[in-house]
């Protein structure tokens, strides 16, 4: 009884306050949008019975966003590196014999060869399935291609932004793992203290600093680097700059963390077996960090695809991001059945990046024992 | 005045204080205890003795009340235990990681069963005293677990699980996180304790010299069966099997075909060497396959051949040397290895006998174990 | 690891600078005379005394407390049971649904947590305000904190529970007695990080807001939106100023905690 109630009242609230309003979601994605309150047909009522109000849902608003043009789209870019990254090992094992050393010209020509496979299976794939379903061709005709552009816009500034960020964040990691025991905790607490800073005032800090009369363009101009001020605000690089600002601690964390464990006498053991010290670094250091490598970006990639806040305040009108679009469809245009078919794709193609990530904190679980 | 030995479990009218009947308990597809029936007497220190998995700890937990047989019964003086919940049970349990409270003192863990029983305060202060003396922590008892060493945390273990004065302790591996040496002097004091406080104790233990030392009997388990329940010294002297005589002590095992011979069996075990004689009172059929178990320290090492029965002749090809006593492994002209143990009772650096050495070994008919196959 | 190179000096170096100096210009021009943000003109606090009268900002950031001290107490409770459950619970019907459930708002974004609630109170027929916001803030906060307890929860030697059992607790005393004391870090962290959290939400809290109840972000965000002032820069000041001082005492804390257990390592071993 005792245990019941236990489990019965969290999972009450979350089935309440998570999953119903969920459905309610997809439900109200399916609706058409009227002059109401709330602005949406058709209202449920018991008086004409649940098929006829079934009957009057469609994916009209799917069909507005180009939500099956939306899906393809990400379907293929899942199939090109679910192709390409098996293709590079391939590559590398058999025809360079193993000889695993990167960044070297001939890992450039396995990269090329791996998304070259790619693009030929994806297009392959394509052709097969139109081939046979000539139907599919046509989820590709859209019909605002706003959503479109948006879904790519969000994946295109999650991807370059976790790079960028992965590229500020490895440095800072490894300096931390190899920097003396005592200074460890301080150094720790100096990253986790801006995570525990309100996010909306990081972001807003970075407004002043880059305005087109903002203390970066001061600075420039006076160090005579630059004779116009820069536009940077409201632009994509702002946005860029934000998200590696605000996310850096989520890639810093995981990389030390798994840096940490890293046992020197690794490192020695591959310079005694006839390593320099870079090479060690790239066939000993950066394979066993990758847990945390990947660990990072995806808390990165993740939550930057659905980003508002920082979108809205850094970037500009040209900045599309699909979290920003969702908000104005909702609060401005109020048509609430395409925000809801907006948040709905939004969800699926976040879908796969979840998925991989809880697969790679599952591999990481079950190597650390 | 007739001092009689502590034997109960050859009196027939002793009442067991445990009584194991035709338990078994599976986990989903796994059988880890078998159609299982043990009697455990009233002051026994007794040991189940095995490898990790054979079910040992799923018996000690059993009787804790954390698992439930999945059929057959326990039964506790008498009374099934089935549906008795732990805290409702007079057993305590000794864990293996001692389970000491991390927030609170010494005192107040070995005091934290006797609140529950809501005792007056100035008897639980008493009894926490007694404890404390019994386990010679006085000193301590205001500092956490964490402020104290090893050896004084397993003490307060046992102090905080004796504290209830329960009909039955369980030890999981009770010496387990101590180190050699700390753990043969605790050895003793668990049997003092037992002694004192006159509570019958289970042991579970994978180490085998542990349960020799400590038992007053040993059940010795493999896959969730029962393979032989003895006394330390029957076990040792005579297992029932291969299986115990392997797991116990240091062995040396031949196959071969026994044949009787007056009040003893001819095995004769390998081309081109003299058959073997052992006393036996195992019934064995004419040309049965036997196993014969002899025991390193009864076998005796020569320079000449001596004149007895049961001599093997061989060559020393390892020695090793352990101080009080050498171990020197005979290998025998068809390839088998005897192991010989002699006791360095003189303080020379020389040794009797060096590599390469022609020997002969020998065994009275007494000292070898004949097994059935 | 050890032996800094200048290479992993210069990054931390750079990598900190980066991280500081934002806040530290906002925390500098706070401090500014003139209007203009970004034009220094001396030292004054006259936007502090700006802030302390303007009473909007006032209102808005009791709501913001009121709201973060309920949904954070709540929270904890909830997450610190779901944790117990998914930790210890066993196995029942829904586990999955229910871990689902839990470790999903993590991932979600916000603007669909945010229209996903808001339409429910709407079909709910619920005004919105207070209320709505406290019950969207639990939801979404309760998971960080069952995932805080629970790795705590999944550390915890199983045997310590089991001991209290046998030594004839019943189990909700075994919880009250030994489980709470001991996980009691965890569950204060995750009510800090809950607290946090719902203090930091904007977009969730737009959506379930209503006219009659408006938190701080939502007042920040509608006045940065309009451009950078020195009022906002002194209200970040202080918010940047309460998370420093509590971010230090919390790792002195630690540092204190440290140095007495190695205190007591070492005295275990003399005891020896």
């Amino acid at each position: 009884m005792r245990r019941f109630v236990l489990i019965a009242v969290p999972f009450l609230w979350l089935l309440a306050l998570f999953l119903i309003p969920f459905g309610i979601v997809l439900k109200i994605s399916l609706s058409d949008v009227a002059l109401a309150r709330p602005p949406y047909v058709p209202q449920f009522s018991w008086d004409e019975g649940i098929r006829a109000f079934l009957s009057q849902l469609d994916f009209e608003n799917f069909a507005f966003i180009g939500a099956g043009a939306i899906v393809v789209t990400v379907v293929a870019i899942a199939l090109l590196a679910a192709v390409a990254f098996p293709v590079y090992g391939l590559v590398f094992r058999r025809f360079f014999g193993g000889g695993l050393k990167a960044l070297s010209i001939r890992s450039l020509i396995a990269a090329v060869v791996s998304v070259v496979a790619g693009i030929l299976a994806v297009v392959i794939v394509f052709a097969v399935i139109s081939f046979f379903f000539p139907s599919v061709v046509s989820l590709l005709e859209v019909d605002d291609y706003l959503y479109f552009q948006a879904y790519l816009s969000s994946l295109k500034i999650a991807a370059i932004s976790t790079a960028l960020t992965l590229l500020v964040g490895y440095p800072m990691a490894y300096g931390m793992a190899r920097s003396p025991n005592s200074w460890r905790p301080t150094l720790m607490m100096l990253v986790i203290l801006p995570f525990w800073t309100s996010f909306l005032i990081r972001v807003y800090a970075w407004r002043g600093i880059l305005s087109q009369e903002g203390y970066l363009n001061q600075v420039l101009l006076w160090l005579g680097v630059i004779g116009e001020p820069l536009t940077i605000l409201n632009t994509n690089t702002a946005v860029y700059i934000g998200v590696v600002y605000t996310y850096l601690p989520f890639m810093i964390l995981p990389i030390y963390a798994a840096l940490e464990k890293l046992d020197v006498s690794l490192i020695e053991a591959a310079e005694d077996l006839g390593c320099s010290r870079s090479s060690a670094f790239w066939l000993v250091t950066i394979p066993l960090s990758r847990p945390g490598i990947v660990a990072g970006c995806f808390l990165v990639f993740i939550p930057t695809l659905g980003e508002f806040v920082i979108p809205s305040l850094l970037g500009g009108s040209g900045t599309l991001m699909i979290g920003k679009v969702l908000w104005e469809e909702f609060f401005n245009n109020r048509d609430w059945p395409v925000a809801s078919a907006v948040a709905i794709i939004l969800l699926l193609i976040l879908i796969v990046p979840i998925v991989l990530f809880q697969r790679n904190q599952q591999r990481q679980a079950e190597a650390g024992g | 005045m007739t001092q009689t030995v502590f034997a109960p479990w050859t009196d027939p009218a002793a009442k067991p204080l445990i009584r194991f009947r035709h338990v078994t308990k599976r986990f989903g597809d796994f059988t880890a205890i078998e159609d299982l029936s043990l009697d455990i007497y009233e002051r026994e220190f007794f040991a189940l003795l095995g490898p990790s998995g054979c079910g040992k700890t799923t018996m000690m937990r059993m009787l804790a009340g954390f698992e439930d047989p999945t059929e057959g019964t326990i039964e506790l003086a008498g009374e099934d235990i089935g549906a008795v919940p732990p805290n409702k049970r007079a057993v305590n349990m000794m864990f293996q990681s001692y389970a000491l409270f991390p927030h609170l003192t010494v005192r107040d863990n070995i005091a934290f069963g006797l609140k529950r029983e809501g005792k007056p305060k100035d008897e639980i202060h008493a009894r926490v005293e007694e404890m404390l003396r019994l386990v010679q922590l006085q000193k301590f008892a205001s500092r956490k677990p964490h402020q104290i060493s090893g050896g004084q945390r397993q003490r307060v273990a046992l102090a905080r699980s004796l504290a209830k004065a329960p009909k039955l302790l369980l030890l999981d591996e009770p010496l387990g996180a101590l180190d050699k040496k700390l753990r043969e002097e605790t050895q003793f004091e668990l049997m003092d304790i037992q002694e004192k406080t006159g509570t019958t104790f289970v042991i579970v233990t994978h180490d085998q010299e542990e349960a020799m030392t400590v038992a007053s009997r040993i059940a010795v388990m493999k896959d969730g069966a029962l393979m032989q329940v003895a006394t330390p010294s029957q076990i040792y002297e005579n297992p029932s099997s291969r299986y115990v005589a392997d797991f116990l002590g240091d062995v040396t095992i031949l196959e071969g075909k026994a044949t009787k011979l007056g009040d003893a069996y001819e095995v004769h075990w390998a081309e081109g060497q003299p058959p073997l004689r052992a006393k036996s009172t195992l019934a064995l059929a004419d040309g049965a396959g036997c196993h014969l178990a002899i025991r390193p320290e009864k076998v005796e090492i020569h320079g000449e051949k001596p004149a007895d029965d049961n001599v093997l002749r061989g060559k020393v090809i390892d020695i090793g040397y352990l101080g009080n006593i050498s171990t020197y492994h005979v290998q025998l002209a068809n390839g088998q290895t005897i192991r010989a143990q002699s006791f360095n009772t003189e303080r020379d650096t020389r040794r009797a006998f060096t590599w390469e050495d022609e020997v002969w070994v020998n065994w009275t008919e007494n000292c070898a174990v004949l097994l059935d196959h | 690891m050890s032996k800094l190179s200048p290479f992993n000096v210069v990054s931390l170096t750079l990598g900190f600078v980066f991280l500081y100096l934002p806040m530290l210009i906002l925390v500098v021009y706070s401090f500014n005379e003139s209007q203009l943000v970004t034009v220094w003109a001396g030292f004054s606090t006259k936007w502090y005394g700006e802030l302390a009268r303007n009473e909007a900002f006032l209102d808005a950031a009791w709501v913001t407390l009121r709201v973060a001290f309920f949904s954070s107490t709540i929270a904890t409770v909830l997450g610190t049971m779901a944790a117990y459950v998914l930790v210890r619970g066993g196995r029942f019907f829904g586990r999955t649904l229910f871990s689902g459930m839990i470790y999903a708002p993590l991932v979600m974004p916000e603007v669909i947590t945010g229209l996903s609630l808001l339409l429910l109170f709407i079909g709910l027929g619920m005004d919105r305000g207070i209320l709505t916001i406290v019950l969207a803030h639990t939801t979404f906060s309760m998971c960080y904190v069952s995932v805080v307890v629970s790795s705590r929860l999944v550390s915890f030697d199983k045997s310590l529970e089991e001991a209290a059992l046998d030594l004839g607790c019943s189990p909700a005393e075994a919880f009250r007695l030994v489980t709470l004391p001991i996980i009691a870090p965890a569950v204060i962290s995750g009510w800090l990080l809950a607290f946090t959290l719902s203090l930091d939400d904007l977009v969730i809290a737009s959506f379930t807001s209503g006219p009659a109840a408006t938190t701080l972000p939502i007042k920040i965000f509608s006045a940065v939106r309009l451009g950078v002032t020195p009022e906002i820069n002194a209200l970040s000041t202080i918010m940047i100023g309460i998370v420093t001082v509590g971010v230090i005492i919390a790792s002195i804390s630690t540092k204190r905690a440290k140095v007495k257990a190695e205190a007591d390592e070492r005295l275990a071993q003399r005891t020896e």
